[in-house]
């Protein structure tokens, strides 16, 4: 083995070594793929191809098995998210209450749409949830799991415009 | 290996006697709406308030009798989110709404030290002006009958030694050494008890039938996957009293002879997830949970498994399969969960408020839990009311209860689109949320249970309660709902996956004002099509709230279709926008603002709006500072 294949294979094995620790956690038992795919998703922020067939690999599963679950859920992300994750709840208490509102304006500020949900910078992530259960503070949004409610559009804007200006500062 | 059983009695008279040394409890609602709302920085602000008197506070209950001046405790959703954030003052049941933290300073000047209320944050009833010292008597609780939420808002949710203290885990002790399996399942069958996760299945004969089966292993599963858009019952029980939902699954798993529970939460709750969790930590520690339940022969273990953002997963068979680490995708029934759940087990599936509700009938009787509610659905329901209702939030209120009880005693009343009481403002409710329909002015006194609301087409559902008011669109209330369903269907069955995507555009012809004599007739026959040929409970009911729509409000369709106009002026795509010529003072605001150029006219006179260069934004009727635009 040569001296360079020996340093990829450490780093490989750095790489991996937080992933190596979750599986095992879980006893590397097929069954407990979901909590297992969520904390690295808490790890890395998002579920990477290689560490996607790594947990295969190690579970005896097929990478097809791993991408099928980590596709099908939508908590699961298969792109990188921006460092503030922003929800829009779209529950139908928000809804009729206008959180369309609220979505329009931050796509404006943010050069985001219904397709592109992340900024080029990489810092915001707009994304529109089914219901946060908070209905009575309607219309609802979090900023990585921070909850705002009775949010109108002027406040959101607020909100990320603070974010950005302490982003720029920094 | 039978462990030292855990001696409630001496636990719970322990507790008793450390709160008795404590002169008031200070309790602030640490509910995600109150918390949204700032409480914990409430919460701080009177700890450091009290701190700085001199006197002496503690936020945990100790273990010995320390006496001490107050109790500082925070408490799971205590229901009233619209007047968050809350703060109740024991002995005197003082309730105080809006709490900033610069209100700290009265409150222990005035309430700890004066031993009177501080007027200014008692809650005043917008209508007659009448301003209410006690909790108990706002109309919004009174009228309500918390049996199920009863210690949700007083007790520390995360102290099971204060559940304990208020009779907690009694049930589940009795369920364990008095009764055999047979016996629970027949007394939870004489109560009438209805799953009340949506289906009203009756939970006697469920249970029953596991019983039945003989395996070496069986399950019960906690459904706590609470998807429906606009409910949040089950997350505030299991914010607020986790206790009594594990005690729940515990007497459970006695009656159907299981050893281990799931309990599958929606991950978009975070703080119910880390409490029951707890809950589960804190019964194991206190040797309520694991070997030999409560010096019985019986073990009990209990997981908490965080669901990951599918609504479908909230079908039992699809939330079993994700469970087992599989895409949460349902399977046809039978075999029913009871004969092949769980890894091919016998398994129960109950939803957190029908759990929540088992130790309340251990303990009351069959024969006391049905002396509320109606002969078919007895004891209490809870439901979460929100949309354009003065005070939204969570409410409790027995089976047979109607709807205009709910909405305007409890619920003060419907809001109009600027937020002001409106009092034929009234349109529709949604009940049950993407699965169920609309009821309106006219069940407005039918009592609500299981049975009375089939004819209508609606279902009680998981009991989420969206008011709407008479600016709402009720073509795009539907085609909300169908958008989510069609959004969140597994793809499994080509009816659902496929027919709900067709309805979908059908509904967007509508709202866009492409559509044709043909449409509600293409959309009513694939209605039909989609309930009869889905796999599951989600496709099978996904045409619901169009069907429903369409019963009561079929002009509103027809109105879009024929004359391309929205009555409730909410559809952009049909809107005509217009210069009223009499109010327009033609200043020219809004003939700068429109980014089109759409607008034309000469000073002082009268602008025009041309239709074909419109995009109907809105910024013109926005800029008129004499409400000379309309239609847009």
């Amino acid at each position: 083995m040569g001296n360079a294949q020996k340093t990829e294979s450490a780093e490989g094995f750095r790489k991996f070594e937080k992933v190596c620790q979750i599986i095992d956690k879980y006893n590397r038992d097929p069954s407990k793929l979901i909590p297992i795919l969520q904390e690295v998703q808490h790890e890395y922020r998002y579920l990477p191809e290689p560490v996607q067939s790594y947990i295969a690999t190690s579970l005896g599963l097929s990478p097809a098995r791993v991408f099928g679950v980590a596709s099908f859920y939508a908590n699961f992300a298969l792109e990188p998210k921006g460092r503030y994750v922003i929800h829009i709840c779209d529950g139908t208490a928000c809804h009729v209450k206008g959180s369309n509102g609220i979505k329009e304006a931050l796509c404006g500020l943010l050069k985001l749409s219904d397709s592109k949900k992340t900024t080029n910078d990489m810092l915001f992530t707009l994304e529109t949830v089914s219901c946060l259960g908070a209905c009575g503070l309607a219309p609802v949004m979090t900023i990585n799991d921070e909850v705002h409610g009775q949010v109108t559009p002027t406040k959101a804007v607020e909100l990320i415009k603070a974010i950005m200006e302490r982003e720029q500062s920094k | 290996m039978i462990e030292q059983a855990v001696n409630l009695e001496a636990v719970g008279r322990q507790y008793q006697q450390a709160r008795a040394a404590i002169a008031r409890r200070v309790i602030i609602c640490a509910g995600t709406g109150c918390v949204a709302n700032g409480s914990l920085k409430v919460f701080a602000a009177l700890k450091n308030e009290i701190e700085n008197r001199g006197m002496d506070v503690i936020v945990e209950m100790g273990h010995d009798h320390h006496k001490s001046d107050v109790f500082l405790s925070k408490s799971g959703c205590q229901g009233f989110c619209q007047a968050g954030p809350l703060v109740t003052i024991e002995p005197d049941d003082y309730l105080y709404v809006h709490v900033k933290p610069e209100d700290a300073k009265d409150i222990v000047e005035q309430t700890l030290i004066g031993n009177r209320p501080v007027a200014r944050l008692l809650y005043k009833d917008s209508t007659t002006g009448t301003v209410f010292e006690k909790w108990h008597d706002v109309p919004f609780y009174k009228r309500q009958h918390r049996e199920i939420l009863g210690d949700c808002g007083n007790i520390d949710p995360e102290d099971i030694r204060e559940y304990i203290a208020r009779g907690g885990y009694e049930a589940a002790r009795r369920a364990y050494t008095q009764m055999k399996p047979q016996q629970i399942c027949e007394e939870i069958t004489a109560s009438g008890l209805r799953g009340h996760g949506g289906g009203g299945f009756p939970t006697g004969k469920k249970w029953t039938l596991t019983l039945a089966e003989k395996s070496d292993k069986k399950y019960v599963i906690c459904n706590a996957d609470e998807g429906d858009p606009g409910a949040f019952m089950n997350r505030s029980l299991m914010e607020g009293n986790p206790h009594r939902v594990l005690e729940g699954i515990m007497i459970a798993a006695r009656a159907i002879e299981a050893d281990e529970a799931f309990v599958y939460v929606r991950a978009e709750y975070p703080l119910a997830v880390q409490r029951i969790r707890k809950a589960v930590v804190d019964a194991e520690k206190a040797g309520i949970l694991g070997q030999g339940v409560f010096g019985s022969r019986h073990n009990m273990f209990c997981h908490v498994m965080e669901g990951a953002g599918a609504f479908v997963c909230g079908e039992e068979t699809a939330l079993m399969a994700s469970i087992e680490g599989l895409r949460g995708m349902p399977r046809p029934k039978p075999p029913f969960p009871a004969q092949n759940g769980l890894w091919g087990k016998p398994t129960v599936i109950n939803n957190v408020e029908t759990l929540g509700s088992v130790p309340l009938i251990i303990l009351q009787g069959s024969h006391n839990y049905r002396a509320v509610g109606t002969p078919n659905s007895p004891g209490t329901k809870t439901f979460a009311l929100t949309g354009h209702v003065v005070n939204t939030g969570l409410i409790e209120v027995p089976f047979g209860t109607t709807l205009r009880e709910i909405i305007f005693d409890i619920g003060g009343g419907v809001l109009d689109k600027n937020g002001k009481i409106d009092a034929d403002g009234f349109k529709a409710v949604q009940i049950g949320g993407p699965s169920g329909g609309c009821l309106v002015e006219e069940h407005l006194d039918m009592p609500l249970d299981f049975d009375s609301i089939k004819p209508t087409g609606a279902i009680i559902g998981s009991g989420g309660l969206v008011v709407m008011n008479r600016d709402t669109c009720m073509v795009q209330v539907a085609h909300f709902f169908m958008r989510f369903t069609q959004n969140e269907s597994c793809g499994k069955c080509v009816p659902c996956r496929e027919g709900t995507k067709q309805m979908l555009a059908l509904l967007d012809d509508i709202i866009q004002g492409r559509a044709t004599t043909k449409t509600l007739e293409l959309l009513e026959q694939l209605a039909v099509a989609v309930q009869i040929g889905s796999l599951c409970g989600l496709g099978k009911t996904a045409p619901n709230p169009v069907l429903s729509t369409l019963r009561y409000f079929r002009s509103e369709y027809e109105a879009h279709i024929f004359q391309k106009r929205c009555p409730a002026g909410q559809c952009k795509a049909l809107a005509v926008p217009e210069i009223l010529a009499e109010r327009c003072k033609g200043c020219g605001a809004c003939l700068r603002k429109c980014p089109v150029g759409a607008i034309t006219g000469e000073k002082k006179a009268p602008h025009r709006i041309d239709p074909k260069l419109c995009i109907k934004c809105g910024t013109c009727a926005q800029a008129c500072k004499f409400n000379a635009i309309v239609g847009v």
